[in-house]
């Protein structure tokens, strides 16, 4: 039975970082930003963390196209920074909407792809009409050490979407996932930054699993790149996403309305779903969208979407991606390290 | 009801009293009274202690036991009541001792209060201060206890032009009385620029128009006026006494610049009193930062809504103004030991009645006010007092 | 073991999303809830009411020194907000350099509102943010 995308929402904090401030700091140099083709990223509030921002990002999918949140019958949110080591996430965002306690609720981790895979639990739900509607969330408030890599690109944000098999806004034709066990990034339980294995990421990881998962996928429909109009990929910086897009197949131009990197950073958990949230932002009915994600540990979901007429009508419910990147308030480098936490108090 | 009658009053010196336990701040200020009095153990009938949180500055309840004990009075097996009402716990302890003998049901009754504040670091304290206000809708959203006075001054400075100088004028004024009280914690005279320079607390309130942490213990002695001259020969009656309630939040008031419960416990006790404002020569309200005085003395009915500021700036409350406000120097100087002060603003103006007020005497003074608040206006009790 | 679970689960509808009363019989809103209205007493007809959250500053301050659960957010901007159904409640307001002004409109935002400690519960609640930002 089809499923698919009922509504959306998402959800940036305001405060931004540039990555030339962090540079400063470390003694970088003047080219990380080209480097990686990221110019600035988002800082959540000192009141803000991945279960707000969840339910900032959800309230929004609701909202946009007046869902009743009593037909929510299961949650998952995944990210990497959930607050509570035990104690779920999705619990938290089921009574901020006000649904029923008649809902299924876990969290979820994969690196960067526990919004997708949170997507794909919801589908099986949906299709066998198991449940009515299930909210599938991708979250996160990154860390990076300070003066790490990672900590150019480390941001917060995070997407809500709802998923259902009638009234869809886009139809979720089919999707692939590519899985293996391969230690490119990782996080010790109680570690507050993560660990990553430098160019291991590149090549092995990332493009090995997207790759393989997009090309699955691609084959198994027995489709093209040229047969989209837009495609999304997973955005640890600006550079991957445009060469895996490049290796694959699909054009710049495909790529861009999806590409919020540069503006925000990685926003991790949430990065493949605001890039989605970014498309079907502008995208028409009858407009497809291939979408792949990528989850550090590793693995790739693949994902063919047909948007139908229903996006128009819910467009305008709630603030889009744009809206949340233009609003954007500067800190220098003392000030983000106080809203991070890094200040070991 | 029968007349009731001050024959004694004691109080501690306020401040920091680093080697001065609650029991000990608490037996002095009762002994003081007693001696001041001339009463026998014996003859105490009641004992009723103001006191707002010993639970949480020393991990004490049961108040009323202990008070009675430490001032040698269990093993008569005197009555003792610990009441509260936050800030405005020693202006109610005084009203329950005033109603225990006007009711005829008792005849010699001890009001005291007590608090000791130093004990715990500054965030408990200011912890603690905030049960005073509505810890689940205002302190959990994160309002302190300053931000909520803070919210008041914005708006009366919007609504009726009270000036930033006028808040100043009232520490100003306070620290000077101050420096001619003893028993006041604060002995210096301080300006508008030093308060301007003090930190900032919530806007508009810096450090110095807040009143401070202190430990301090007070006491007065009622009996009926009938028989008051056998103990003392100036017994200072009790003229009228108002209590009145309002909502805990600060938000839910009819009208966020005025202390509904003030206004309504004036009117009681000057009803009961059969005087208006305009016969009070000397009066101790409750500052417990600078716009809580420039409140009182238009809500007790002494100035219109909105003249406060203008009426402090004319020097109508100084000392030698018409209506001298705060000569103890009041919570702002002469600091504010929580349920120790309704009982110390008694005292003050029973020394004033007395002739007793030495470098701060209010001339002629005849007749007295004493308003205590507790929280943001929860609370209110007035007490008016004759020679 | 903690302190407060039962008393913050407690509120949790009014602090997430400000779930207050409506007594139908005079027409009053209340938030947080009540069980009996100041105007009706023993003639009460409660009945449930989710805020929509807009309102207007009455009075606002920012506060410098807070207690030590708020020590590390100062400074922060606190307002008694009249919400447009007409209670009035107290809550912080998130807002860039203009700050709060008397009569700005706001929204509700979804943030923490404290933590008990590092290993204790997170408060979740409502704080306000302009209206127009």
């Amino acid at each position: 039975m089809a499923s698919g995308i009922v509504s959306y929402g998402v959800y940036i904090p305001r405060y931004r970082i540039r990555l030339d401030e962090i540079a400063r700091v470390w003694g970088d140099g003047n080219d990380v930003s080209d480097g990686l083709r990221v110019y600035e990223k988002s800082v959540p509030d000192m009141d803000e963390d991945a279960v707000t921002i969840a339910v900032e990002a959800s309230r929004n999918a609701v909202h946009r196209a007046g869902i009743d949140p009593k037909r929510i019958g299961a949650i998952y949110a995944g990210s990497e920074s959930h607050p509570y080591a035990v104690k779920p996430t999705g619990t938290i965002i089921g009574e901020a909407l006000r649904t029923s306690p008649n809902f299924t609720a876990a969290d979820l981790e994969f690196a960067c792809k526990a919004g997708t895979a949170a997507i794909q639990a919801c589908m099986g739900l949906v299709s066998s009409k198991l449940i009515d509607l299930g909210l599938a969330v991708g979250t996160d408030v990154s860390q990076g050490a300070p003066g790490d890599m990672i900590e150019y690109t480390a941001a917060a944000g995070g997407a809500a979407y709802v998923i259902g098999s009638s009234d869809l806004s886009a139809e979720i034709e089919a999707f692939q996932s590519f899985t293996t066990d391969t230690p490119d990034f990782w996080r010790r339980e109680g570690m507050p930054y993560p660990e990553h294995g430098g160019r291991f990421t590149g090549e092995p990881a990332y493009f090995k699993h997207v790759t393989s998962a997009a090309s699955g996928l691609l084959r198994r429909l027995d489709k093209v790149p040229e047969d989209y109009d837009y495609a999304v990929f997973h955005q640890p910086n600006g550079k991957f996403p445009a060469r895996v897009a490049r290796k694959l197949g699909f054009s710049k131009e495909q790529i861009e309305p999806g590409l919020v990197v540069p503006m925000i950073g990685n926003t991790y958990s949430g990065s493949c779903l605001l890039g989605l949230a970014a498309t079907l932002d502008v995208a028409k009915p009858g407009d497809s969208i291939f979408v792949t994600s990528f989850g550090s540990g590793a693995g790739s979901d693949a994902f063919s979407i047909k948007v139908k007429d229903k996006i128009e009508e819910i467009r305008n419910g709630a603030p889009n991606v744009r809206d949340y990147i233009s609003k954007a308030q500067y800190l220098d480098y003392a000030m983000y390290a106080k809203h991070k936490g890094k200040l070991r108090l | 009801m029968r007349s009731v009658s001050i024959i004694g009053v004691g109080c501690t010196k306020f401040g920091e009293r680093w080697d001065s336990s609650l029991r000990d701040i608490v037996a002095e200020a009762g002994i003081s009274a007693i001696e001041d009095s001339n009463v026998s153990g014996e003859e105490i009938n009641a004992l009723y202690v103001g006191n707002m949180s010993a639970g949480r500055f020393i991990e004490q309840e049961h108040i009323g036991s202990l008070i009675a004990d430490y001032a040698g009075l269990a093993r008569l097996h005197v009555p003792s009541t610990r009441v509260e009402a936050a800030c405005a716990s020693g202006g109610l302890a005084l009203r329950q001792a005033v109603l225990a003998v006007a009711s005829s049901y008792h005849d010699i009754v001890i009001a005291a209060g007590v608090e000791k504040m130093t004990d715990v670091s500054g965030g408990t304290a200011a912890d603690a201060l905030a049960s005073a206000a509505d810890r689940e809708w205002e302190c959990f959203f994160g309002a302190t206890f300053p931000a909520l006075y803070a919210m008041i001054a914005r708006l009366h400075m919007r609504r009726y032009g009270t000036s930033r100088e006028q808040l100043s004028m009232v520490a100003v004024k306070n620290h000077h009385h101050g420096c001619l009280n003893p028993i006041s914690q604060y002995q210096m005279e301080i300006t508008h620029e030093k308060i301007m320079k003090s930190p900032m607390v919530a806007d508009p309130l810096h450090v110095f128009d807040c009143s401070p942490l202190t430990d301090g213990a007070a006491a007065v002695i009622l009996a009926p006026t009938e028989v008051a001259k056998k103990y003392c020969d100036t017994p200072v009656k009790i003229l009228g006494s108002g209590q009145a309630s309002d909502t805990l939040a600060l938000h839910d008031r009819r009208d966020i610049t005025t202390l509904d419960a003030t206004v309504s416990a004036a009117h009681t006790a000057f009803s009961q009193a059969r005087i208006d404002p305009r016969q009070v020569d000397v009066a101790e309200v409750h500052d417990c930062f600078t716009i809580a005085e420039i409140l009182a003395i238009e809500d007790l009915g002494f100035v219109e809504k909105g003249q406060g500021g203008k009426a402090v700036e004319e020097g109508m409350t100084s000392l030698n103004g018409r209506l001298p406000i705060n000569t103890s120097g009041g919570l702002k100087a002469c600091g504010h030991p929580v349920g120790a002060t309704g009982i110390k603003q008694a005292y003050e103006i029973a020394l004033q009645l007395r002739g007793e007020a030495k470098k701060r005497q209010v001339d002629d003074a005849e007749i007295g006010l004493a308003h205590n608040v507790g929280g943001s206006g929860g609370t209110a009790l007035v007490h008016i007092f004759s020679r | 073991m903690t302190d407060n679970a039962p008393r913050f689960w407690r509120a949790i509808p009014q602090r997430y999303s400000l779930i207050g009363t409506h007594c139908s019989n005079c027409n009053e809103y209340y938030f947080p809830p009540r069980n009996i209205c100041p105007n009706c007493r023993r003639s009460t007809q409660m009945e449930e009411h989710q805020f929509k959250g807009t309102g207007t500053v009455v009075s606002c301050t920012t506060i410098y020194s807070a207690t030590e659960d708020f020590e590390r957010q100062t400074p922060y901007h606190l307002a008694i907000i009249q919400l447009d159904e007409g209670p009035r409640m107290t809550g912080q307001v998130i807002s860039g350099p203009p700050g709060v002004k008397i009569g700005m409109k706001v929204r509700p935002v979804f943030r923490i509102l404290g933590k008990e400690g590092e290993k204790g519960i997170i408060y979740y609640g409502t704080k306000f943010a302009p209206l127009e930002e």
